[in-house]
């Protein structure tokens, strides 16, 4: 019996992943003195589980690994031994090293063994030279003996025989194996055909009488074969059952070195690594109705060739759904019915059965939507670290406050606005909050805080950072802009604009460079990088107060709002969160500049005119004189132009679809939609097309 | 020509003989007869009116919405310089679809008309000659001849490389 395992990776991974972020984030608030258990537990089991899970798709290397940190947190939670920061730290770090081990295995990439060496060297030294009791420096593996499994009987006898053969086999029902009509009994028969069978069993799950459910399955085994057939064969028996129940099968006469290490550990009854597996195995069983939470994708831009995609949803959106699909057929069968024998005075009938179909297409796009909102807290919830880390590195006293991480947003936003996020952060703690001592000074707390807020506004969700740290200092950036050449010296920027001044390539005023920031490449990159989502990004900071930047994104990547314009006989959907107004031209606005390009005078400001007809080479319709026409005001990279075009036709959401998928790109335009007539209508690009008019 | 989808009409007698013979749905574009491997063929339907895109290639002739995805249309006869035809309402598309990989691309065709669906030992096919004309022969898989009919057979593939080849190139 084969089946490929290859296919629950993802899954192995994606809860993986989901284990470290639950480490991480419990050994982050633990607070040293005052241990909560239940932490320490949250976290011993997210190692315990990325521990039985690696050994059963033959990761040795994390199973090793992660059993040792296993080892550390168990002693940690029998209060055996003291947390401390050194201990917390270097649980971090092994966090950080079984991520990386974990990537690389998913990318099929060899594992970094200096790293993983260095990582498990430094867990060592914790485990062995600081440990609190005594006995636990001479066999780690011990530790993990007091797992409650009973044995009938000792394995004494396993080590006078090592020329046993046959297979070890740990099996661990989930609640609900009888339920599918399986009968371990009848499997143990099949067994003991092969040869001489063992059994024992673990009834240490076994509820109380009273809440005693009959037709679940409570009990796992422990099972001993001796027979000469392959593993092949034995699992073969397990196939029904496979997936109900975890199942692990070790050779009796091969571990041999596993003998050696537990010679020492004398009477106790070990049970090696199938007994932690058993433990582990039994607590998803209870846990299964829970709701999962979506997926977490760590540092996706960063790994390239990583495997498509997943999302995991909440069921109870699925059923929304369900219930909405339902809902527009039964509506589709009752407009059918009408337009089977059509008469007028089916007339109301027929108005009273679009109005329903639109009311449901409306429900069914929204709990659509919502199937790809994810809440914000998947990017907030790596900042705690981060912050950590680095106020660590910097001295600095730093609390980070998070502020409506559930506010959700689409997928695509989630992942996108990681990369600017970080670096914000980074740059509010590097520059923005002072040292200890300058705030004392300064008359404020030696504890800065950064606040991360998210919050809905209108259509949008806005991402609030502040800091109550030392403000920027508009002086400095002007002379910093102008010893740069970024700006003349005479020239008179409002406080606004001497801000804006930091999103300009190769700005920076550290005085040094750190690695934390301040190499003048990032503002800028941030900044397109909102924009390229369809957002924008603003500062307010005040010298000595503090800074806020305040982030506005689109709820979703896949509606925007547009403004529908006609060129000729075509037409084209202007991005609304570009356009700044639109106004009718008159002959005496418009003046030429060396007898090509095109300008007009808005308030006092002269703009570059781009003409739709001629830069799509518009041919169609009748020819717009040069004095006729609309000029949209549009932004794009912070340069306003103005588009003329023939004429407004309305705005409404269009539904973005892309025109790479089967054709190619096209300059100045950025997708294409379908509007409600069913032709084809293209979105505008407009930095693209600013930059194409340029050229 | 009924709008029904070929490829389902093809399949069976595809699949049993698929190993020497290969069937071909043959349309024409002026007097020429091509064809193209009916597996590749998605859908025929009727001309309707494009959105024009601007500054591509005089033969892209813009993008039609197929069921909620944006499909590009290409007239063969313009992308082979043949002369020019008025479209009617019985000029048809074939919409195409090419895979490489895991990355499938569907492409509309003009042609003047679909004619036929053609069974075509590989050992009858011929290799394309050097036509010497103005029709690129790269597109050409090979020539067969049908009932005295001469036929040339496209590459799928290639006819849509080529179009995502001028995108690098502009």
């Amino acid at each position: 019996m084969s089946i490929d395992m290859s296919q629950f990776h993802q899954v192995f991974f994606e809860e993986c992943f989901e284990g470290l972020e639950a480490m991480e984030s419990g050994l982050l608030s633990l607070d040293i003195g005052d241990i909560d258990s239940e932490v320490i537990n949250t976290i011993f089991r997210a190692a315990h589980s990325i521990k039985g899970g690696s050994g059963t798709f033959g990761f040795t290397v994390v199973a090793g690994y992660t059993h040792i940190m296993e080892t550390l947190l168990d002693e940690m939670r029998d209060g055996r031994r003291q947390v401390t920061k050194p201990a917390v730290d270097v649980l971090l770090g092994s966090v950080d090293c079984l991520r990386e081990m974990l990537t690389s295995i998913q990318n099929e990439e060899d594992v970094n063994a200096a790293s993983v060496a260095k990582h498990q060297a430094a867990l060592e030294l914790e485990l062995n030279g600081s440990s609190g009791g005594g006995e636990q420096t001479a066999a780690p593996v011990q530790e993990i003996v007091h797992v409650p499994v009973i044995v009938e009987e000792p394995e004494e006898e396993e080590e006078e025989i090592p020329e046993e053969q046959g297979w070890k086999i740990a099996f661990c029902p989930y609640l609900n194996l009888l339920k599918t009509g399986n009968d371990p009994v009848r499997l143990f028969r099949e067994l003991k055909v092969h040869g001489e069978l063992t059994t024992n069993v673990n009834i240490q799950d076994v509820p109380p009488f009273a809440e005693l459910d009959p037709e679940e399955c409570n009990i796992s085994w422990e099972l001993k074969l001796v027979t000469d057939d392959s593993e092949a064969t034995i699992r073969e028996i397990f196939s029904w059952v496979e997936e109900d129940c975890a199942l692990e099968l070790s050779p009796l006469a091969k571990p041999k070195k596993i003998k050696k290490a537990k010679k020492p550990v004398a009477a106790t009854p070990v049970i090696e690594a199938e007994a932690v597996k058993v433990e582990n195995a039994t607590p998803p069983a209870p846990a299964a109705p829970v709701i999962k939470k979506p997926a977490v994708e760590t540092d996706a831009s960063k790994n390239a060739p990583k495997a498509s995609s997943s999302i995991r949803v909440d069921t109870d959106k699925i059923d929304t759904l369900i219930n909405m699909v339902g809902e527009v057929v039964i509506t589709q069968s009752m407009l059918g019915l009408i337009g089977e024998n059509f008469s007028m005075d089916k007339v109301g009938l027929l108005k009273r059965g679009l109005a329903q179909l639109e009311r449901h297409t409306r429900d069914l796009q929204q709990s659509v939507m919502n199937i790809r909102m994810l809440p914000i807290s998947f990017v907030f919830s790596r900042f705690p670290r981060l912050v950590h880390d680095i106020s660590t590195k910097l001295d600095k006293k730093i609390t980070l406050k998070l502020v409506g991480e559930n506010t959700e947003v689409d997928k695509a936003v989630v992942e996108l606005i990681n990369d600017p996020l970080v670096h914000l952060i980074r740059n509010s703690l590097d520059h923005g909050i002072e040292m200890p001592a300058a705030r004392v000074a300064a008359g404020k707390p030696e504890t800065g805080t950064i606040e991360l807020k998210a919050y809905h506004r209108g259509g949008h969700i806005v991402i609030e950072i502040v800091d109550d740290g030392g403000g920027m200092d508009k002086n400095r950036l002007f002379a910093k802009a102008v010893e740069k050449g970024l700006v003349e010296e005479s020239t008179i920027l409002s406080d606004k604009q001497i801000l804006e001044l930091i999103f300009m390539p190769g700005f920076s005023t550290a005085e040094q460079l750190t690695d934390i920031s301040g190499r003048g490449v990032g503002m800028d990159v941030v900044r397109r990088n909102i924009q390229s989502l369809g957002g924008n990004i603003d500062i307010i900071s005040e010298l000595g107060k503090g800074t806020t930047i305040a982030i506005h994104l689109p709820l979703t990547l896949a509606i925007l709002d547009g403004q529908s314009v006609a060129v000729g006989d075509e037409t084209y959907i202007v991005p609304l969160v570009s356009i700044i107004e639109s106004i009718n031209i008159t002959e005496k606005m418009l003046n030429k500049v060396a007898g090509k390009g095109e300008t007009f005078k808005l308030r006092n400001e002269y703009l570059p005119i781009i003409r739709m007809r001629e830069i799509f080479n518009v041919k169609s319709g009748a020819a717009t004189k040069s004095n006729e026409g609309v000029i949209v005001v549009v932004e794009g990279q912070g340069a306003l132009c103005g588009f003329l075009v023939d004429e407004l036709l309305g705005q409404q959401q269009v539904v973005i679809k892309s025109l790479e998928a089967n054709y190619r790109r096209v300059e100045g335009v950025s997708g294409a939609t379908i509007l409600g007539d069913g032709s084809v209508a293209l979105i505008l690009d407009v930095p693209g097309l600013v930059r194409l008019s340029v050229r | 020509m009924s709008q029904e989808n070929k490829t389902t009409a093809g399949d069976d007698t595809a699949q049993k003989s698929s190993d020497t013979t290969i069937q071909y749905l043959s349309f024409v574009l002026g007097k020429e007869e091509y064809g193209v491997d009916i597996l590749r063929v998605q859908e025929i339907r009727s001309w309707e009116p494009v959105s024009r895109v601007p500054n591509v290639p005089y033969y892209e002739k813009g993008v039609v919405n197929l069921r909620g995805a944006i499909v590009p249309i290409i007239d063969l006869r313009e992308r082979f310089s043949l002369s020019k035809a008025e479209y009617t309402p019985l000029t048809v598309v074939v919409v195409l679809q090419t895979g490489n990989g895991s990355l499938t691309r569907i492409m509309g065709v003009v042609v003047d008309s679909v004619s036929d669906v053609i069974s075509v030992e590989r050992s009858e096919i011929q290799g394309a000659p050097d036509f010497g004309t103005k029709v690129s022969n790269e597109f050409i898989n090979g020539l067969v001849s049908v009932n005295e009919r001469m036929v040339m057979l496209l590459d799928v593939d290639k006819l849509l490389i080529i179009e995502n080849m001028d995108q690098s190139e502009g």
